[in-house]
């Protein structure tokens, strides 16, 4: 899993049927300093997310589907939480 | 999964069984700055979607799910056309 920021929202009409109904953002996924890390990635929403928010997302099918309560959705990656806080204790950097 | 845009299509005459039907199209991945973001890609297409469109595909095992019960050596598929985004 990883830490990113939900940065904006995408709007698609026609789409594969297990994709109806479900919110799809677009994500930068964020090293421990908050700071961009690679690039930005389309998740779809399993948490209620909003833009702006740091999120919890997986970036693996079989999870990514069972997010939003399908199975074998078409989809890799989707957030599963809203981040409220990050203690990093011990940096290995 | 990751926004692109369709720049081609890709014919193939000698194919995998697996494969037939299936639309093959080249896939440009781009940011949401639309600016383009490594290397063109081919992808199955389930949705439709042409030369010029903006799309979004998912990568991996995934691509082939929209085939199903088919298993079709896939590892990225166009899943959806993209309307618009907004950012911020």
């Amino acid at each position: 899993m990883l830490l990113a920021r939900v940065v904006g929202t995408v709007v698609s009409t026609q789409k594969h049927r297990k994709l109806e109904g479900g919110k799809l953002l677009l994500v930068q996924p964020l090293s421990l300093d908050d700071t961009p890390r690679g690039g930005e990635l389309l998740a779809v929403d399993g948490a209620g997310a909003g833009v702006g928010e740091k999120v919890l997302i997986v970036l693996e099918g079989r999870s990514a589907s069972d997010a939003i309560g399908q199975k074998a959705a078409p989809v890799d990656a989707a957030i599963v939480g809203i981040v409220d806080r990050v203690d990093v204790v011990e940096s290995s950097r | 999964m990751q926004l692109g845009k369709v720049v081609g299509n890709v014919v193939l005459n000698n194919k995998n069984e697996t494969l037939s039907g299936i639309t093959l199209l080249l896939v440009q991945p781009i940011s949401s700055a639309r600016e383009p973001v490594g290397r063109v890609i081919v992808a199955a297409d389930s949705v439709g979607a042409g030369v010029g469109e903006h799309v979004f595909f998912v990568r991996g095992k995934e691509a082939s799910f929209p085939f199903y019960p088919t298993e079709v050596p896939a590892d990225a598929g166009i899943v959806g056309i993209v309307d618009h985004w907004t950012v911020g």
